[in-house]
């Protein structure tokens, strides 16, 4: 057996962890260290992301991550890509801005639960219906962490949360079959356990056209686990290797989460479609014609530049000199 | 350092030049299209809608792409993400609409952005009258975000206006990197006028600040309370960050009292240390006047024929009408406070803009409200038994 080289001592003053840090190149090193609770999933997620553009060969100047409010929000803050930190709820429609002013852009969003199905819910299905192009990462740890651990859309029925302090009552979102029913083209699922499956989803996410979700189920130590008495972030990875099972292209409609219950991970949808602006430029081209371009030339200047082409051909050479002969 | 602000002629693919009938609602989206504006995420609301749609059907061909968001809170975010995506961008939308859009509005200072925003008001509060005219939300643009921060907005009183002042919109909020609104009304967003676009090359728009420095020294923000820092769009190779949090001029969350006065010194400065150069009012009158009508929008057109009749009675009356609302032109108020005797203020609501005016003329001389309930114009009359009340 080899041995492990002795841990380097850091001290916060120190820059050493920055510079040694494998991701250093995706983090914003100088804003470390990050706000995120021992033993929360976030970090594992922003890792498998880091790693997702690392093998996916992505040109990091096109990548833009956008993130709404709340622990995972705080995503956008940390990586080293445009990125922006938008108001609760609102990062896919800000996301959706963003894609459509610059297309070359590939777009992420990675927030919570609460941010993303709660108070954005709108939004979310909105874009899958659209099939907006822009991969969207969901953070799902059942609370809200940031504000201190309230009932969110999804927390499982009779879990305790500070607002629920008796149990919730209410019956919990199935993400998955959200956003299908939605109009998402690619769904899948996993565990913050499952980082190399994380990682393998988001790179297959970013490389599809059209409105990609993937969700991961990922423990708040401090508020979920603590207030419902089960355990650490320790306990949380061995309920999830326990419960989490592959069930790759499983019915949407069968993959919810009870308390405590089974976990259905793996890519449950994956279809072509039409995006939204796949939609709008094939159908304007068909009704303008193939002059038709976003943000592009118009017709009539196609006309005008198609003139001064064919008078300058007819002239020769001598259409490029001006009158003035300069 | 590169030139600033940079003016350059409009691109004439924007521009429909000519002698046009048209109504206010469309003079908008013709004004935003020759300012350079190839981006609206829009909602439909009465009295605005006609913008969008002019907006929608001209996209095609101008070059720019308009997108019906689920909701005005989805629209005026999807604007904000756009112009960080490079294009400039414009909403419209009416009281309802307005309320909703309020938080984003505080995003859009707090990041900086340029971006324009037309309220086509109606009466209100809440569903209100949908169809029919009012001037009720001229505090809420100036105070309906939460927090502490400065906006620019303009009031036109014609459909030709609306167009100028769509242009100018647009340039102001360039330079100074701040969410612009026009504060029309239904009556100006739906009346048929004659509306005069010039020729691209008389046309002059403010080009976005572009920042053009080496890379590694670019900074999102810096808080000199002059203008807006140079900015790049996503994709650039910037890799910059954004955010709604207090935060440094690298754009990073900064959160302690000091980095907030740092940046709200700014928000506040670029605004009320330019007022001089952004305010603009149109007077008749005033030299010697002994009693002054302030009056913007469409309660001027109302206010101008009350005026009138009083000059033929014989009454020395002012006229000054407010093209800029706010930032509030509080140095005129107060030197007109202190020469004449009172100072009427109609307008479509009961009794906003008029505070202002107390304020700055701080009791030098009478302030006479005459305030509305909205719903329709006033009639001449109501101001000329004011501007009486003011002679006596």
């Amino acid at each position: 057996m080899s041995e492990l080289s002795p841990t380097p001592e850091y001290s916060l003053d120190d820059n050493a962890f920055r510079e040694q840090n494998p991701m250093a190149e995706f983090l914003r090193m100088e804003r470390m260290p990050h706000i995120w609770c021992p033993g929360c999933g976030i970090g594992t997620v922003v890792t498998s992301f880091a790693e997702a553009i690392k093998a996916g060969g992505y040109d990091m100047d096109k990548i833009a991550v956008v993130s709404g409010i709340g622990c995972t929000g705080r995503v956008a803050g940390y990586v080293k890509f445009d990125s922006f930190h938008t108001t609760h709820g609102r990062a896919i429609p800000f996301a959706t801005g963003l894609k459509l002013a610059n297309p070359e852009l590939k777009v992420v969003v990675i927030s919570g639960d609460g941010d993303l199905t709660s108070i954005g819910g709108n939004h979310l299905i909105h874009a899958a219906r659209r099939n907006m192009d822009m991969t969207v990462i969901c953070v799902n740890n059942f609370t809200y962490g940031m504000t201190g651990g309230q009932v969110t859309p999804t927390t499982p029925t009779s879990a305790n949360a500070s607002t629920t302090p008796y149990g919730n009552t209410e019956p919990a979102f199935s993400l998955p079959f959200l956003v299908d029913a939605a109009g998402a083209t690619y769904v899948a699922r996993w565990t913050s356990l499952h980082a190399r499956n994380i990682t393998k989803s988001i790179g297959e996410a970013m490389k599809h056209r059209g409105f990609s979700f993937i969700e991961v189920i990922s423990p708040c130590t401090t508020l979920y686990q603590r207030r419902n008495r089960l355990g650490d972030g320790v306990s949380a990875m061995e309920y999830y290797r326990e419960d989490g099972e592959i069930q790759h292209g499983a019915d949407t409609r069968t993959v919810d989460i009870g308390y405590q219950g089974k976990i259905a991970m793996g890519k449950f949808v994956d279809r072509p479609r039409d995006t939204y602006l796949d939609a709008v430029v094939k159908h304007l081209t068909s009704v303008i014609g193939d002059d038709y371009e976003l943000y592009g030339k118009t017709p009539m200047e196609k006309k005008a530049e198609e003139e001064a082409r064919k008078s300058a051909a007819g002239k020769g050479e001598s259409a490029d000199i001006c009158e003035d002969g300069c | 350092m590169a030139e600033f602000p940079k003016i350059v002629s409009a691109d004439p693919k924007g521009v429909l030049t000519g002698r046009h009938f048209m109504d206010g609602d469309h003079a908008l989206a013709e004004g935003a299209l020759a300012a350079g504006c190839r981006f609206f995420a829009g909602y439909p609301i009465t009295p605005s809608t006609e913008t969008a749609e002019r907006f929608a059907e001209r996209c095609p061909e101008v070059g720019g792409l308009f997108i019906q968001m689920e909701d005005e809170i989805a629209s005026i975010t999807a604007n904000v993400g756009a112009v960080w995506g490079g294009k400039k961008v414009m909403t419209v939308t009416s009281g309802p609409g307005f309320s909703l859009m309020m938080e984003t509005f505080g995003l859009a200072a707090m990041m900086e952005v340029p971006m324009v925003i037309a309220d086509v008001q109606r009466g209100g509060p809440s569903t209100g009258l949908p169809t029919l005219t009012a001037q009720q939300d001229m505090m809420q643009v100036r105070w309906g975000s939460h927090g502490d921060y400065r906006i620019i907005a303009l009031v036109p009183d014609s459909p030709q206006e609306c167009f100028d002042l769509a242009v100018e919109a647009f340039n102001l909020s360039e330079i100074y990197r701040v969410p612009v609104f026009i504060m029309t009304d239904e009556t100006v967003g739906h009346m048929h006028e004659k509306v005069v676009i010039p020729p691209a090359e008389e046309i002059k728009v403010v080009e976005r600040n572009w920042y053009t420095g080496p890379k590694e020294e670019y900074r999102p923000y810096k808080f000199d309370g002059k203008h807006g820092a140079p900015m790049v769009k996503a994709g650039d190779g910037y890799r910059f960050h954004s955010t709604g949090l207090t935060h440094d001029e690298r754009g990073y969350p900064a959160l302690t009292a000091e980095d907030n006065k740092k940046l709200l010194t700014h928000l506040i400065q670029k605004i009320d240390n330019n007022a001089d150069k952004i305010i603009r009012v149109e007077e008749s009158g005033l030299e010697d006047a002994d009693i002054v009508v302030v009056s913007y929008g469409i309660t001027s057109r109302i206010a101008i024929r009350a005026v009138q009749v009083a000059r033929e009675q014989g009454l020395k009356v002012g006229f000054l009408r407010l093209i800029t609302v706010w930032p509030f032109c509080e140095n005129k108020i107060r030197e007109l406070a202190g020469r004449v005797k009172a100072i009427v203020v109609p307008e479509l609501n009961y009794g906003q803009i008029v505070l202002e005016v107390e304020r700055a003329a701080a009791g030098k001389c009478k302030v006479i409200s005459v305030n509305s309930c909205g719903g329709a114009v006033h009639d001449p009359e109501e101001i000329l038994t004011a501007i009486m009340e003011g002679a006596k």
